[in-house]
């Protein structure tokens, strides 16, 4: 069976016999397997691998490429995930040998280039976020929610409150925050929002006690809104003895405009592939390093890396919860995430912030009267519609508006979240877009509304112009395919 | 800005169409002491060529392997990376998406994490695996949190063998669970487990037993009795193995394991001082909805055509929330395209073979050593890839030297409590020549 787009598995191409890559002739006396490894210990079945040439293999992956949407292609204004572009130069530098050729345990004296650029990437991203130390060993941003939770478990440990077992969230917060809490064995407390979109403050004061350990939240949060109480926040789950995690996700908006460090927050992440624009790669690598108060520093994990005189040292925090994964990080991440904070400077990160900002409000101004915004103030960097106007008038879902949008050759904004808005759908445009392609995106999705009322079926049967039309969820999951066997083909 | 294309004429054009006369008014909800006073103290701005320069400078400070020979493994190793590789994954349609939430417009990343998936259920003799986690160390704490909910005990052994960073990261994942770790000792001379005292606990309260294959010493482990023993409770088997050992060395699936993981580094990733790389994770069609992480499946489209979409949803943070099987959201999806390619191309004959030179090289340098210098192997068990030394030499004193003669050593263990000792690698990228030489040095150092 093939797809409409002739693109056949790897498998399916396979011919025996043939090869795409000559390793160089064996240059040692050889000695027969079985006299180096017992036969009990070999493999008995060989792996099925595909057998390709080299022309094939760079073909068929050049194939599936082409039918991915990607930043470099067009608009993708996935909210929550700051889409922006991926400067190529420093893909180029993350390259270099001296970057991307080196050992982990080579001796620290040969390595010293690579532990100045964590040590300076730390220190910047203290000075972002208006905290003390950074350990950059997180490797995505939900490893850093749970490296930030383990801290805090810690310190509390640390004071004789090992007790705290609750972590307070919002209902409007990320997945991850809620999961990260269950991973680090916390008990998830909801605090619902009041009518701007914030935290309910009033419910808080409710929420926490002498169990609280702290909460977790995204300023500006999930709607795209700043908190406006959040100096009443912070005060209220510290004086109950919590602390406040800052999910980082939505830092796009406040770069140099605000420090989430002096609104309280003890523990921040940052996500290097949205804020700090390394490419996400489909799924990833990502990077999130976490800065905490000067309280937190002896408990971050360990290695970080320190100075002493001239030369550069890694160390072992006095409370160091441990390791969260081998080694440093995600390095070359970081050296992407460095190459960008130094490519813009103090003046050019602000910029940022500002642009993403003005574009989002842009966006938000020209579709509010077509689409239900259910918090009618400005945003920050990504703003939330309702679909459910659609919904209620023409039985047109946001599911079908997302769908739609991709015959237009952008990528759908995120959708179905936050989960406190019906029908949501959660816009971020970043600052890396033109105001053509932001009208362009204006007039699809007016396009799409009238098109709800004129012609519903054409939305829900959406898309049309895709390399697959819309796919069947629901078998993918009951009848669960995960690999191609030789033996279904 | 370089990557601002907002022009003065755009940034008023767009203000006055919203009726604002100036960007603060967008910021105007932020209370005003609460925002900060003047710059960042970050250093000024650099051009694309000074940025070049600056960061050539920083590179050149660090020794790298392609103009020093290596010896060094645990854990990360200089394999050979097919020149293809890069090109095809620096491809912007890979490069710049985000997790195929929109599966229409993202059959490039799903259909090639399908492959990926399909050869990592080979390579392991699993039924699936998953798209793809951080690393191998985490890989392996989320596999022993996976096997005591599975089991609903909790109580996973350890053996003392294994990479002592995993040992740690199991160590952080599993205290937080309330999960007790048991070590199992290694057999002094043998260097693999001691299955005495693993037979000396009640498999019956073990939710798993976790081997190495080969070790953190590079020894293989004898993993058929183990099995035996944990499945007899009721326990399961994890396996965490390197990859490329699977060329030649009896799959987990043929051992009966359940759950296996690993760190994909060295199927077609540069060692990038230790990450990005990726976690590989693979299990039985039984446990699959336990299974954390992202899963790629094959299902039809509306013309009832071949497509791929993420699947097995609601084990997952954005749809359960705390009560999903991992908060893991982003993976290390452009790693495991990586070693998709690398499989790909070195095909069954070329992956067999990398395995094999690297089974012979080895055990080349073991022989040359035990002939013309006085280092000792530590242990006995069969090496694969990778063996310890031992010798009277001050271990990290003889890589100084060894620098200056354009090689990197085998890794000192005196950081791991053996100071008498060095963990050696030697893969398919090392020459005979090199290997000669790096003897002949070695041969000058002993005391």
């Amino acid at each position: 069976m093939k797809n409409k787009t002739g693109v056949p598995l790897l498998f399916e191409i396979s011919s025996p016999g043939r090869r795409g890559y000559r390793l160089p002739e064996l240059d040692v006396p050889e000695v027969p397997v079985e006299e180096l490894i017992p036969s009990k210990h070999l493999r008995e079945q060989e792996p099925e691998l595909p057998e390709l040439s080299e022309v094939e293999v760079v073909r068929h992956f050049t194939q599936l490429s082409r039918l991915n949407h990607g930043v470099d292609v067009d608009f993708y204004p996935l909210g929550s995930c700051t889409m922006k572009y991926n400067p190529r130069v420093n893909e180029d530098v993350a390259s270099l040998p001296g970057f991307a050729a080196i050992h982990p345990y080579q001796p620290e004296e040969t390595v010293q280039g690579a532990l100045e650029l964590m040590y300076l990437l730390g220190k910047y991203l203290a000075e972002i976020s208006g905290l003390h130390s950074a350990t950059l060993q997180p490797a995505a941003g939900a490893h850093g929610e749970l490296t930030g939770l383990w801290i805090m478990k810690a310190y509390h440990e640390a004071n004789g409150e090992g007790h705290r077992n609750e972590i307070i969230i919002p209902d409007s917060a990320h997945g991850t925050n809620p999961a990260s809490a269950m991973m680090a064995n916390y008990k998830v407390v909801q605090v619902p929002s009041d009518e701007r979109g914030g935290v309910d403050v009033n419910a808080l004061r409710q929420l926490v006690g002498p169990n609280t350990a702290g909460l977790m939240l995204t300023n500006p949060n999930t709607l795209g809104l700043f908190d406006e109480n959040i100096c009443t926040i912070a005060e209220i789950v510290h004086n109950a003895g919590g602390l406040l995690y800052y999910d980082g996700a939505n830092a796009n908006a406040l770069l140099g405009i605000v420090k989430p460090g002096h609104t309280g927050f003890d523990i921040v992440h940052y996500n290097l592939h949205k804020t700090f624009s390394t490419p996400h790669g489909g799924g990833g690598p990502g990077a999130g390093p976490i800065v905490v108060s000067e309280k937190l520093a002896p408990f971050l994990p360990w290695p970080v890396v320190d100075r002493q005189g001239s030369r550069y040292v890694l160390k072992r925090p006095e409370k160091s919860i441990g390791r969260v994964r081998s080694f440093y990080g995600n390095f070359l991440v970081l050296v992407k995430a460095y190459a960008y904070i130094r490519s813009h400077g103090p003046e050019g990160l602000r910029q940022v912030s500002e642009a993403a900002v003005i574009n989002a409000n842009y966006l938000m101004h020209n579709l509010k009267d077509l689409y239900y915004l259910p918090y009618d103030r400005h945003c920050k960097h990504e703003f939330v519609l309702s679909g459910k106007w659609q919904k209620d008038k023409y039985g047109v879902r946001t599911l079908d508006i997302a769908k739609r949008l991709l015959d237009y050759g952008v990528h759908a904004p995120t959708v179905y979240f936050p989960l406190n808005v019906e029908e949501a759908i959660m816009i971020e445009p970043t600052e890396t877009e033109t105001k053509e392609t932001l009208d362009r995106f204006i007039a699809a999705m007016r396009q799409i509304a009238a098109e709800a009322e004129t012609d519903p079926e054409n939305l829900r049967s959406a898309p049309h112009f895709t390399p697959v039309r819309r796919l069947d969820e629901a078998r993918a999951a009951r009848q669960p395919v995960l690999r191609w066997t030789k033996e279904a083909r | 800005m370089r990557y601002i294309p907002m022009t003065e004429q755009d940034r008023e054009a767009m203000l006055a169409s919203m009726g604002l006369a100036s960007v603060e008014e967008l910021f105007g909800d932020i209370p005003e002491h609460l925002r900060t006073a003047g710059a960042l103290d970050l250093p000024p701005a650099l051009s694309e060529a000074e940025l070049i320069r600056h960061m050539k400078a920083l590179a050149k400070k660090n020794t790298n392997l392609e103009d020093t020979v290596s010896f060094m493994g645990g854990g990360v190793y200089d394999h050979l990376v097919p020149a293809i590789i890069k090109h095809l994954i620096s491809r912007g349609e890979f490069l710049t998406a985000y997790t195929p939430y929109q599966a229409e417009i993202s059959q490039g990343v799903l259909q090639s994490i399908f492959e990926y998936q399909t050869l990592i259920a080979e390579l392991t003799g699993m039924e699936a695996a998953n798209a793809s986690m951080y690393d191998g160390a985490t890989v392996l704490a989320e596999a022993a949190l996976m096997a005591c909910n599975a089991t609903r005990r909790d109580e996973v052994v350890l053996p003392a063998n294994l990479h002592p960073e995993w040992k740690e990261v199991c160590e952080l994942y599993l205290r937080n669970q309330n999960v007790a770790i048991k070590y199992v000792p290694y057999l002094e001379e043998a260097g693999t487990i001691d299955f005495a005292a693993l037979q000396s606990l009640d498999p019956k309260s073990l939710a798993c037993v976790v081997v190495q294959q080969p070790n953190f010493f590079g020894l293989v482990e004898d993993v058929e009795p183990i099995s035996e023993f944990i499945h007899g409770g009721g326990g399961l088997l994890v396996m965490a193995v390197d990859p490329i050992s699977l060329g030649l060395l009896k799959s987990p699936g043929e051992y009966g394991a359940d759950i296996v993981v690993g760190d994909g580094q060295s199927l077609g990733n540069t060692m990038n001082f230790g990450g990005p790389s990726l976690g590989f994770f693979a299990t039985t069609e039984k446990l699959v909805r336990r299974m954390p992480g992202r899963i790629v499946g094959e299902t039809v489209d509306a013309d009832g055509r071949r497509g791929f979409v993420l699947t097995l949803q609601t084990r997952e943070q954005h749809i359960r929330r705390e009560k999903a099987t991992s908060n893991i959201c982003s993976n290390q999806a452009l790693n495991a395209l990586a070693a998709a390619i690398y499989l790909a191309v070195l095909g069954r004959q070329g992956f067999r073979e990398v395995a094999y030179q690297c089974l012979q090289k080895t055990a080349y340098l073991r022989r040359r050593l035990a002939e013309s210098t006085p280092f000792k192997e530590r242990f006995t068990a069969p090496a694969f890839r990778e063996f310890v030394v031992t010798g009277q030499v001050d271990w990290e004193e003889a890589n100084r030297k060894l620098l200056a003669e354009g090689f990197l050593g085998g890794l000192p263990l005196k950081r791991f409590g053996m100071p008498d000792a060095a963990l050696f690698a030697v893969t398919e990228a090392r020459t005979k020549q090199e290997i000669d030489r790096l003897v002949e040095l070695l041969g000058g150092m002993s005391r």
